[in-house]
C-alpha cells in the first residue's frame, strides 16, 4: 500500500514554476512595477522602515536602505540582475559542458581522457575559489561573472552528460544506426540529444540555484556587480553591514533570494519526478 | 591485500597533487597575466619589473610551470608580500585553525545529516519526513552568509549566549562551525534519505522482512551498512563545498583561517600567499578524498576486489 505524497511532482512543479514565473514576471516588466527609480538617492529618507513602522516614509512601501533609495524598487530591478546571471551563466555551463560530454563519451579513448581528467581535476578546485581568482583577475561585471560561473561548473554537466552517452552509444539501436553508416553528428541528434535532454535541464535547472547564490556569496566578498548594481546580492551584502540598525533591508532581500532559489529547486526536484520516476524517493 | 590496494591509492598520491599544482597555475596564470591582476594603476615599472622576475614571467609558459614545481618541491612560494616570512609559513600558521573549523563543521553535518536522513526514509511521506525534507530544501536555499548574520544577531547580540567573531576558547567555534555545517547538512539529509530508499526495494532487504526480522533489525544490519558507502562517496565530492564555505564562514566571524587569509590576500594583492592558500586548500581536498576512498574499501569489500 502507497501512502498518497503530501508533496507530488505537481505540486512541485505548479509551486516553483509559480515563484519563478513571479520573479520573471517582476524582472522583464519592472520599470512598469517598480515605484521609484532604483538608484534615485535621498538622503533626507535614509534607514526609514516600511509600512509596519509608525516611522514609515509615505511612499516607500518597503522602507529604504542607506542612501534613501526605494527598497521594493532595488529589489524588483535585483531580480533582473539575479535572474540573468543565474540563466545564462546556466546556459554557458550547460552548452560546454553538454558539448565535452558528448564528445567524450562518444569518441571515448584519449579524447575521453584530457576531457574527463580535466573535469576531474577542476572538481578537486572549489568553484567559489575558482569564482574568486577569476574575478579578482578579470574585474566584476555582468559580462565577467556570467563567464565565470559558467566556466566554474561545467563539469557537473559534463559528467552526467559522458555517463549517458557513454551508456548509450553501447545501445543495439546505436550500434545498428552506426552500422547503416550513421555518423556521429547523426547519431548525437537522433540518438543521444534526445536522451540527454531531460537530464540536462533537470541538472540545469537546479543549478540556475546555484548560480544565484553564488553571485551572492560573491557580493558578499565584495566580488560581484561592483555598487551601486541593485542585484540582491549586494542589496543583502549593504544589508548585512546594517543588520542591527535596519535589519528588514537584509532579511527583504534575504527572502527574496531564498523563495526564489526554494521556488527553483523545488521546479528542478519536481521535474527529475516527472522524468525519472525511479528516482521517486529523492 | 588491503595494505596493497592502500599504498596502490597512495602511489597515485603524487600525481593528484601534480593535477592540483597544475590546476593552481593554470588558475593564477592563464586567467589573464599576474602582474595586471595584483598590481595596481599606480605601480611603478620597479615594481612590474620585480614582479615579473619573481614569477618567471619572461620565460615560456612551460618552463614557467616546471619553475613553479620545481619551488613547489621545496615547499616554496616565495616571501609574503604583506606580512613578514614566506608565504608557506603564513598559511602554515592558519591552516589549524581552518581544519578545526571544517572538521568540526562536517562531524557536525555528518551526524545530524544521517540522523535527519534516516528519520525521513523511515517516516517516508509522512509528517516528519515532509517537515524534514522540506527544511532540507529550505537550507539549501539559503544564502549562508546571511545565515550567519541572522545566527550573530541572534545567539550573540540579544542573547549575548556567544561572542560576534573572533577565536579563542570552544565558544568561539559554536557559531562558524554551525554556518559552516548547515551549508552541508541539508545536502546529507537528502542523500541519505534517498540512498536509504533506494535499498528499501533490494531483494535481501525484502528477504530479511519476509524471513520475521523487525524493521528496526533490518535497518541496522541490512540497510545502514550499505548506505554508508553512497553516503561516503558523497562525503568526497562535498570536501570541495566545505572548503569553499569556509572561506565565506571565516570571513563572517574574523575566524583566523587559511580563507579568510586568501580572501584578504587577493585584495591586497599578495600573490605568493595566494599561490599557498589555494595549493594548500586544494590539496586538503585530494587528501580527503583519498582517505575517503580507504575508508570505502575498508567497509566494502567489493571495491576491494574491484
Amino acid at each position: 500500500m502507497r501512502r498518497r505524497r503530501l508533496f507530488g511532482k505537481r505540486f512541485k512543479i505548479a509551486v516553483g514554476g509559480g515563484l519563478l514565473a513571479v520573479a520573471v514576471v517582476a524582472a522583464i516588466f519592472a520599470p512598469l512595477l517598480a515605484p521609484w527609480d532604483p538608484y534615485q538617492q535621498d538622503l533626507m529618507l535614509r534607514l526609514k522602515p516600511g509600512f509596519w513602522s509608525a516611522h514609515a516614509a509615505p511612499g516607500h512601501l518597503l522602507g529604504t536602505d542607506n542612501y534613501g533609495r526605494d527598497l521594493l524598487s532595488r529589489l524588483i530591478y535585483g531580480s533582473r540582475l539575479s535572474i540573468l546571471v543565474g540563466v545564462a551563466s546556466m546556459l554557458l555551463s550547460a552548452l560546454i559542458g553538454l558539448v565535452a560530454g558528448v564528445i567524450a563519451g562518444l569518441k571515448g579513448g584519449i579524447t575521453e581522457q584530457a576531457i574527463m581528467r580535466f573535469a576531474d581535476a577542476q572538481m578537486a578546485f572549489p568553484d567559489v575559489l575558482l569564482a574568486i581568482l577569476m574575478v579578482a583577475a578579470l574585474g566584476g561585471n555582468a559580462v565577467n561573472l556570467i563567464l565565470v560561473l559558467g566556466i566554474s561548473r561545467w563539469m557537473v554537466y559534463a559528467r552526467v552528460v559522458f555517463g549517458l552517452t557513454r551508456s548509450l552509444s553501447q545501445r543495439p539501436y546505436v550500434e545498428a544506426a552506426t552500422l547503416y553508416g550513421g555518423g556521429d553528428g547523426y547519431i548525437m541528434r537522433r540518438h543521444i540529444l534526445p536522451q540527454v535532454m531531460p537530464v540536462l535541464i533537470v541538472v540545469a535547472t537546479l543549478q540556475v540555484a546555484q548560480m544565484i547564490l553564488q553571485e551572492t556569496a560573491l557580493s558578499f566578498l565584495g566580488l560581484g556587480l561592483p555598487p551601486p548594481a541593485a542585484t540582491w546580492g549586494n542589496i543583502l551584502a549593504e544589508g548585512n553591514t546594517r543588520l542591527f540598525i535596519a535589519p528588514w533591508i537584509a532579511n527583504l532581500a534575504g527572502l527574496s533570494i531564498i523563495a526564489l532559489v526554494w521556488g527553483v529547486n523545488m521546479l528542478g526536484n519536481g521535474l527529475r519526478e516527472h522524468y525519472d520516476p525511479k528516482m521517486m524517493g529523492r | 591485500m588491503m595494505v596493497r590496494y592502500i599504498l596502490r591509492r597512495l602511489a597515485f598520491l603524487p600525481l593528484t597533487l601534480l593535477l592540483v599544482a597544475l590546476a593552481t597555475f593554470v588558475v593564477l596564470r592563464l586567467t589573464g597575466n599576474p602582474v595586471d591582476i595584483f598590481l595596481d594603476i599606480n605601480r611603478t615599472p620597479e615594481q612590474v619589473d620585480a614582479l615579473t622576475k619573481r614569477l618567471h614571467l619572461d620565460q615560456p609558459i612551460p618552463i614557467q610551470f616546471l619553475i613553479f614545481l620545481r619551488d613547489l618541491a621545496h615547499g616554496d612560494f616565495g616571501e609574503s608580500l604583506q606580512f613578514t616570512g614566506s608565504a608557506a609559513d603564513v598559511v602554515q600558521q592558519r591552516a589549524g585553525a581552518t581544519l578545526q573549523l571544517a572538521g568540526t563543521a562536517l562531524a557536525l553535518a555528518v551526524a545530524l545529516g544521517v540522523l535527519g536522513g534516516i528519520a525521513c526514509a523511515v517516516w517516508r511521506d509522512r509528517l516528519a519526513d515532509v517537515a524534514i525534507s522540506s527544511i532540507a530544501v529550505a537550507g539549501q536555499s539559503m544564502p549562508s552568509f546571511w545565515l550567519g548574520m541572522l545566527l550573530i544577531e541572534f545567539f550573540a547580540l540579544q542573547l549575548h549566549w556567544l561572542p560576534t567573531s573572533g577565536s579563542g576558547d570552544l565558544r568561539h567555534l559554536v557559531l562558524p562551525a554551525a554556518t559552516l555545517a548547515a551549508i552541508l547538512l541539508p545536502n546529507f539529509v537528502l542523500i541519505t534519505r534517498t540512498a536509504i530508499l533506494e535499498l528499501m526495494g533490494e531483494q535481501f532487504v525484502v528477504t530479511g522482512r519476509s524471513k520475521g526480522l523487525s524493521r528496526a533489525r533490518v535497518l541496522l544490519t541490512h540497510i545502514l551498512p550499505n548506505a554508508a558507502n553512497p553516503v561516503l562517496s558523497f562525503l568526497g565530492i562535498q570536501v570541495g563545498s566545505l572548503m569553499a564555505g569556509s572561506i565565506i564562514t571565516e570571513t563572517i566571524y574574523a575566524w583566523p583561517g587559511v580563507g579568510r587569509l586568501l580572501i584578504n590576500s587577493i585584495f591586497h594583492r599578495d600573490v605568493p600567499v595566494v599561490e599557498a592558500a589555494v595549493f594548500f586548500i586544494a590539496t586538503t581536498i585530494a587528501l580527503a578524498n583519498l582517505l575517503v576512498d580507504v575508508l570505502q574499501m575498508l567497509i566494502d569489500p567489493r571495491i576491494r576486489r574491484a
